[in-house]
């Protein structure tokens, strides 16, 4: 079974702490990791190579440095690792990045499931991976919070998917593409001999003209959005203490709990 | 000179960070309060090949370098001091000294089940009446044919309670002092062999401290590490490797307590200003970041001096005495910064100022490693090259 | 050049997802900006009923699509018959609720359309013809604003409870497009074997709203009344330490410090103090009420309104508005 894992870095937000600002997160430098929901993605693709065989390819869009992200995945245990990453890849917006990553599908070659996080902490627009399953023209199965059944011999796959009110089970065709929710498992460590192993691989990089893409066609030029991130404005706490009694001060208050939209 | 950390060294860094964030932290306060020691944490361990980290391969190691045990055994202690003195006791005090001074048959026989954490294992110098004074002991070994007939107590023992391989100490020859001190590999079940727990520890509760009683424990010649009368070197040379676990581990206390004051001097606020904007906290927040990076260059010289097979007594007694001195000297001045509330529970650097009290007593007090660097400067103290010395680390050899 | 607006009533079961009219309410705010009309979309299996709701809450074109395979929403049927309906509807701003199902159709049909998309957004605004969308980035420490390039097809999904719906009005009138499926049951690759409901009960870390109560509930059943607010409000149940290690109330409830961290849009802190250990888990919040008798507590430092009084009281109290007002 061939498995293709989309793995982004992030920054790491575990390092949020008070003072210290998005934007100095999200700036050039700043701690990245491999995005939290993606080290779901990588235990999922891993557990179904470990029950079914084949291997798992993990693949990312980014920059230079997101290999760290690529070597942490190889350390987990995958079977190889690729990269893209292209200069005039930056600031694709989702559906930009979506084309880059099924002309890299397409290059990998054969593959019976891909496995994706259901976003990314940074975006957070929960769209790529939907719209590589789009763009591909294969079954797509998101939020899933359990594999029931993978059956490559049946090409089926049987899924719960975990939704607001809802969980759903859904059989697809394989190949499929699925994106998992935190529920699915709890992702493995990078082993200390994977981390050896992880440590020297050399990680291709695949650039426009190994895709076949025009320069053009990608990033920020190619995007249908423009994306702008700023500090929210501060909010200073001066506290509207609300007077009157139990009913008037309840009316008081859902009516500015109404405006502040919180309700 | 290089003080880049490899990649690997990196990835090995964030992975141990990582697992002590998630695997440790979350309990380890309900097991420093309750005084129990995190079973659960063993396996995950193990399979994450921590108990071998630094052994070859060809002895189911992870085969990494001395580096590696350092930034273990610092992130595990950003946790909690309790779980690096696992890997303190099992890997420095144990294993390692099996890998350093024992035959070819007893480290393939031994060496296994230690790297995988199958076995847990343990380290038995000091007595009631013997700690810094070694030659003081009174435990003693009687030979009888090929079996060695092991008596006496060992006293303040990690894991004496969790292990099931004990590397003790005793005297073959009562004539002589450290001398006539021999190593010896027990194996839990053995008759004669008993073993239990110390309560009441200020700090460190979480890990397993206490007592190995032996009554004529019979001992087959293959069990004795080493010659007769080199035990002294033996436990002396095991000391090189724990108290660079120790030191590292004391990093990591350090890195703990400066994060914390630092997150919580930014928020905490007095007078109308986050108390970090007063100079007086600055002060102190300035002094933890010294402590941590001289700490640290300290330790990474040592690892780099092991991975080179340099001997590094004395830098490794001058990294553990500043690490540990230091740590809980940061630890304090965290709790201080923190106010009322770092003196109670709810925060971990009160639990880390109670640990960092116990690295500056075990391994060598700091009364002892002054002595040692005085002795050392005066000339009365030199280091003389060992019949088995710890190689150099090389990766062709680790790693096949 | 005017763009048209078109909304995707989300439904299930011919009952449609309140958020649905939220993303009316959404577009409504940019239609006069955009110049151009409002039409709906609604795929299902009996949806009459909806189409003359949509057309109530403003829509002047219903488009419907009735078949036993669309009942219950899946994503490629959906996309399908949606991106179909767009080729009639050149240049249009298409608008749905940010939910599990808004969040991946826009993306899918957007992929189709080769067009842009602003997911969970929180506001719009219009400056020339150019559509911009407020969203909130990085867990809410940041603010992204996503502008539209060019004036075909753009996607927006809209948060849930930003956009407040106006009064149906049952004298409006609009046109309603039959539209056919766009795959037959055999061309569709997933099939949905069973549904679970889940639950009511919220966790806490996922809340949008949190209720919580500290040492001024007094005891375990002193938490009723939070429970019943959080319950009406539709929010979790949350707790200082103070509650928890007098054993009120479980760990598993437990904000701040030694507990969970939650960044919610509202935090209604009951019979809390606000020692820095617990606002190190809440102080993020959006919105943060505090209710307490003593009128000199160190969060109202934080929070943005303040009841100094009995809980016991106006606690109740707030909780029979909440019913009253969201009809709940």
């Amino acid at each position: 079974m061939n498995i293709i894992a989309l793995v982004k870095q992030t920054p790491d937000t575990a390092q949020l702490s008070a003072a210290m600002d998005g934007l100095m997160l999200s700036a050039d430098g700043g701690p990245r990791i491999v995005n939290p929901w993606d080290e779901y993605t990588l235990e999922t693709a891993l557990q179904a190579r470990e029950e079914h065989g084949g291997k798992v390819t993990a693949l990312c869009l980014g920059p230079p440095e997101a290999a760290d992200a690529l070597k942490t995945a190889l350390a987990m245990g995958v079977d190889e690792a690729v990269l893209v990453s292209d200069p005039a890849m930056a600031d694709s917006d989702s559906l930009a990045s979506a084309r880059i990553l099924v002309a890299a599908i397409r290059k990998i070659g054969d593959f019976d499931l891909i496995v994706g996080g259901r976003a990314a902490i940074d975006g957070n627009t929960a769209a790529t991976a939907v719209q590589v399953a789009a763009l591909l023209g294969i079954p797509l199965v998101s939020y899933v919070a359990k594999l029931r059944n993978l059956d490559p011999s049946d090409r089926t796959v049987t899924a719960v998917r975990l939704l607001e009110k809802a969980r759903e089970t859904v059989t697809s065709r394989l190949p499929a593409l699925i994106t998992v929710v935190k529920e699915i498992n709890e992702p493995r460590y990078p082993s200390l001999i994977g981390i050896r192993k992880a440590a020297r691989a050399d990680i291709p990089v695949w650039g426009c003209e190994d895709l076949g893409l025009d320069p053009s066609g990608v990033g920020a030029g190619a995007s249908g959005v423009v994306w702008r991130t700023e500090l929210p404005p501060v909010r200073e706490a001066h506290i509207e203490m609300i007077d009157g009694g139990p009913e008037d001060a309840a009316r008081t208050l859902v009516d500015r709990l109404m405006e502040e939209k919180v309700i | 000179m290089d003080f880049e950390l490899s990649d690997e060294h990196r990835m090995v860094e964030r992975m141990v960070y990582d697992f002590a964030r998630n695997e440790i932290l979350p309990s380890i306060r309900e097991h420093d309060r309750n005084g129990t020691f995190p079973h659960e944490l063993l396996p995950k361990m193990a399979a994450q090949g921590f108990m071998g980290i630094c052994l070859p391969e060809r002895y189911d190691g992870a085969g990494m370098d001395f580096i590696s045990l350092g930034l273990l055994s610092e992130g595990l202690e950003w946790a909690d001091s309790s779980v690096r003195e696992t890997i303190a006791v099992h890997l420095g005090l144990h294993a390692l000294p099996v890998f350093q001074w024992g035959t070819e048959e007893q480290k393939e026989r031994f060496l296994p089940p230690l790297a995988t954490g199958a076995n847990i294992a343990c380290f038995g110098l000091t007595e009631p009446g013997a700690g810094s004074d070694v030659a003081a002991m009174t435990s003693r070994a009687r030979k009888e044919g090929d079996t060695y007939l092991v008596s006496g107590e060992k006293m303040w023992i990690t894991l004496s309670d969790v292990a099931d391989r004990f590397l003790v100490f005793a005297k073959t020859d009562q004539e002589e002092g450290t001398r006539g001190i021999t190593a010896f590999l027990l194996e839990r079940g053995w008759e004669g062999l008993s073993t239990g727990t110390i309560k009441g520890k200020m700090g460190v509760r979480a890990s397993n401290t206490g007592w190995i009683n032996m009554d004529e424990v019979p001992v087959p010649e293959s069990h004795r590490l080493g010659e007769e009368g080199e035990g002294f070197k033996i436990a002396m040379s095991c000391l090189d490797n724990a108290r660079y676990t120790v030191a590292a581990g004391a990093v990591g206390l350090m890195k703990f307590c400066l994060e914390a004051s630092v997150s919580y001097a930014r928020q905490r606020r007095t007078f109308g200003q986050p108390i970090g904007d007063h100079q007086l906290v600055k002060q102190l927040i300035a002094q933890m970041k010294q402590r941590v990076d001289l700490g640290e260059l300290a330790v990474r010289k040592v690892g780099w001096l092991k991975n080179r097979g340099m001997r590094n007594t004395r830098e490794t007694s001058m990294a553990k005495w500043y690490c540990t001195e230091s740590a809980f000297a940061t630890a304090s001045d965290a709790v201080q910064v923190h106010g009322a509330y770092g003196y109670s529970d709810e925060y971990d650097v009160e639990r880390h100022l109670r640990n960092s009290k116990s690295a500056v007593i075990y391994e060598g007090t700091s009364q002892i490693h002054q002595l040692m660097q005085a002795d050392y400067e005066f000339g009365n103290r030199t280091d003389r090259p060992l019949r088995c010395e710890m190689p150099a680390y090389d990766p062709a050899y680790w790693q096949s | 050049m005017a763009s048209n607006l078109l909304v995707w009533i989300e439904q299930v079961d011919g009952q449609a997802d309140p958020i649905a009219w939220q993303a009316m309410a959404a577009a409504e705010k940019v239609a006069g900006d955009l110049g151009g009309s409002l039409t709906a979309a609604v795929f299902g299996d009996g949806v009459g009923e909806i189409a003359r709701q949509a057309i109530e809450a403003g829509a002047d074109r219903v488009y419907t699509a009735d078949d036993p395979s669309l009942a219950r929403y899946r994503v490629e049927p959906c996309a399908k018959l949606l991106a179909r309906v767009l080729e009639h509807e050149p240049s249009s701003v298409v608008l749905m609720g940010a939910s599990t199902a808004g969040l991946e159709l826009s993306a899918y049909v957007a992929a189709l359309a080769g067009a842009g998309l602003a997911p969970d957004c929180t506001d719009l605004h219009v400056e020339g013809d150019r559509l911009t969308a407020v969203r909130p980035a990085l867990v809410g420490n940041l603010v992204s604003t996503v502008t539209f390039r060019g004036t075909g097809h753009r996607f927006v999904t809209v948060r849930r409870n930003i956009f407040q719906p106006a009064d149906p009005d049952a004298t409006r009138t609009g046109e309603i497009i039959t539209v056919p499926a766009a795959l037959s049951e055999d061309e569709i690759p997933t099939r949905v074997t069973s549904v679970e409901t889940a639950d009511g009960t919220v966790s806490l870390t996922e809340a949008s709203i949190i209720v919580s109560g500290g040492r001024g509930v007094g005891g375990p059943e002193g938490f009723r009344p939070v429970r019943e607010l959080a319950d009406a409000l539709g929010g979790a149940l949350g707790a200082s330490r103070a509650a928890v290690d007098a054993g009120w109330i479980p760990y598993a409830h437990q904000v701040g410090q030694t507990g969970k961290t939650v960044q919610p849009d509202l935090y209604i802190a009951c019979g809390i103090s606000g020692a820095i250990q617990h606002l190190a888990g809440m102080k993020n919040a959006r919105v943060i009420v505090a209710i307490n008798k003593d009128a000199d507590v160190p969060l109202y430092k934080y929070a943005h309104y303040g009841i100094a009084g009995d809980l016991f009281s106006f606690v109740p109290a707030i909780a029979e508005e909440v019913k009253k007002r969201l009809g709940r």
